[in-house]
């Protein structure tokens, strides 16, 4: 009983890491309609920050994480302002094209900056310890992965359902033209969600090093979980995204740990399912 | 763009055979090109003229990979019977997918096309009895071709067998799409909603473009596989599913000597790239690609059809 809750809170906390990696992609698809296939490029990248901070300049863990999630952002916002923003009105295939080679060349850019090698990350002996929760002990990181999650997650449902912010993103979510007939300017409106999204996916890479490792493959590794929580949860739904990487996160654990021989079918089997009977997600929104 | 259409094929036919005499050294690379030519006409039918987009083709290389790879390794050496167990079974596998995949909007269908493609690398791995796992196939010998030509070490036999292959398909194909079947297809890829109002069956019109460029994929593996000697999991990879949309497009997606160009041309890029370091090669790409959204949007094809308008401009 008590293998079997260590194996949820594993994959709960795989969950809140998916939640951080996805929110991004899961807005900036609802309001701009953008197929980014390379938001994983943006974790790789706030993974490599934190690394370099913390490795090379002994920078304590818990700073490393803002500056990862602020390092991301920025890169985020020039590349928006600079080149995605035109690429927002093209076809699909143009789309799922440009971002493939954004992932393709962010890739090659790690490799050749860092090696192809896994990123070693030296996590502070308080994350290390093993700690008693309900009766159960799980590694101290664990459990910090999963209330730093919760804390994202409310925060940013906190900016989107209660601030002028996030009613405006909300709004231009559900019907960009009116949006801006009321006078929101959805242009700086993509810029600054687009930086929050690759924000908190740098902070989920960050977070990412320690438990799931780092190395110039990232950006296509996760990119069909992040894909799924964001079709399942329904994009441009917090809530929904949330529910829907927890769920992947645990289910995807549970199985591995427990019918390995069928494990690493579940969940593709599930995604394929899920987009045959609720081709909207479970939020019921359209793609 | 009719033009070309008509009078690419023979000089990029006369442009193969010569290159059998030009670079002899080069055959067995030449062979891969002809192959992966094969591999982005079948895909681009889905993409090109029907406007269905995919990130999982490459599952219908694979199958067709391990179904020759499987029936040789049994005692079926005869490699036309392979290819043509490759095409039955990898368009029977297409016929069965479809249903699944003609649903939705393009977001659904990348995602149902990406999981099945993991779902369908996860079950090779896993039937190692069948497939060899990670390890790949190599433990079987190909007999001669219709029982005549011996697959040789120079890779003389490959070439030939291989461009013949690709020459059908192309005929094929340019004759399929010239059909009103054809033209079915682009009335769906240019507008989904109304072509149902002029009483076209959308749904049996996509599920047979998909089984016939499933079919077509398949056969496309199945050579691979024969004439290297191996089949692995490389082979319906992400990767490769990624790849071949990258070749069409690049290529002049809709436009069949134009995709054949964007595949070889591609394929020799990745060659000769690859052989200095793999991560420049995804550095090359990526830049290329994220450039081609912007300054070649109709690949190849588009290029040259472009030029020709201005020439005959100029006149």
């Amino acid at each position: 009983m008590s293998g079997l809750i260590s194996i949820l809170a594993d994959g709960i906390a795989y969950g809140m890491l998916l939640f951080l990696f996805s929110i991004g992609l899961s807005v900036t698809l609802g309001l701009m309609r953008f197929i980014n296939l390379a938001h994983g490029a943006f974790a790789m990248c706030g993974g490599y920050v934190a690394v370099v901070l913390l490795n090379g300049f002994g920078v304590p863990f818990l700073l490393t994480l803002p500056a990862a999630a602020v390092v991301t952002g920025l890169i985020g916002v020039v590349l928006e302002r600079s080149v995605i923003r035109h690429v927002y009105p093209m076809p699909e295939l143009q789309q799922v094209l440009f971002s493939i080679g954004l992932a393709f060349a962010a890739g090659a850019v790690a490799n050749i900056l860092f090696g192809p090698q896994q990123q070693p990350m030296l996590l502070p002996d308080w994350l290390t310890a093993r700690v008693g929760f309900l009766g159960v002990g799980i590694t101290g990181y664990r459990l910090f992965l999963v209330l730093f999650g919760l804390v994202a997650a409310g925060l940013l449902m906190a900016l989107f359902n209660f601030t002028l912010f996030g009613a405006r993103v909300r709004a231009a979510v559900d019907d960009r033209r009116a949006a801006e007939g009321i006078g929101i300017n959805v242009d700086r409106l993509f810029a600054l969600t687009f930086g929050l999204g690759a924000a908190f996916a740098g902070l989920g890479g960050a977070l990412a090093v320690g438990f799931l490792g780092l190395d110039p493959t990232f950006p296509f590794k996760y990119l069909v979980l992040v894909l799924m929580v964001v079709a399942i949860g329904g994009p441009g739904s917090i809530g929904g995204s949330f529910a829907a990487a927890i769920a992947i996160g645990a289910i995807d654990a549970l199985f591995k740990y427990l019918v390995p021989e069928v494990g690493n079918y579940v969940i593709y089997a599930l995604l394929v399912l899920m987009m045959i009977f609720f081709p909207r997600g479970l939020a019921g929104r359209a793609a | 763009m009719r033009l070309i259409r008509i009078g690419a094929g023979l000089p990029l036919l006369l442009a193969a055979v010569a290159s059998f005499f030009l670079f002899p050294e080069y055959l067995s690379l030449l062979n891969t090109l002809f192959i992966l030519a094969i591999f982005a006409l079948a895909y681009d039918l889905l993409q090109g003229h029907a406007g269905v987009v995919s990130l999982g083709h490459a599952v219908f290389f694979g199958m067709g990979a391990y179904t020759a790879a499987v029936l040789a390794a049994h005692g079926v050496t005869e490699p036309v019977v392979g290819l043509l167990a490759a095409l039955l079974l990898s368009g029977l596998l297409a016929l069965l997918l479809t249903r699944i995949v003609v649903v939705g909007n393009d977001l659904t269908r990348l995602l149902v096309t990406l999981g099945i493609g993991f779902l369908m690398l996860e079950a090779a791995n896993q039937a190692r009895w069948l497939t060899g796992g990670a390890d790949g196939m190599s433990d079987f010998t190909m007999g001669p071709v219709l029982g005549l030509f011996r697959f040789d070490f120079a890779g003389e036999t490959a070439f030939w067998y291989s461009l013949a292959a690709l020459v059908l398909v192309y005929a094929f194909l340019w004759r399929l799409t010239t059909s009103p079947f054809g033209l079915a297809l682009r009335g769906i890829r240019e507008n989904v909603r109304r072509m149902p109002a002029i009483g076209a069956p959308v749904r049996r019109h996509l599920a047979t473009a998909y089984t016939i460029s499933g079919g077509i994929a398949g056969l496309a593996g199945a050579l691979l596989a024969q004439t290297s000697n191996f089949a692995s999991l490389d082979m319906l990879g992400f990767e490769r599913s990624a790849e071949v949309m990258m070749m069409a497009t690049l290529g002049g997606t809709g436009s069949i000597p134009g995709v054949v160009l964007g595949a070889v041309g591609f394929s020799y890029l990745k060659d000769a790239l690859s052989a200095m370091s793999p991560k420049y090669w995804h550095l090359g790409i990526g830049l290329v690609l994220m450039l081609s959204v912007f300054v070649l949007r109709g690949g190849i094809a588009g290029g040259v059809s472009a030029l020709l308008r201005r020439l005959r401009g100029w006149e």
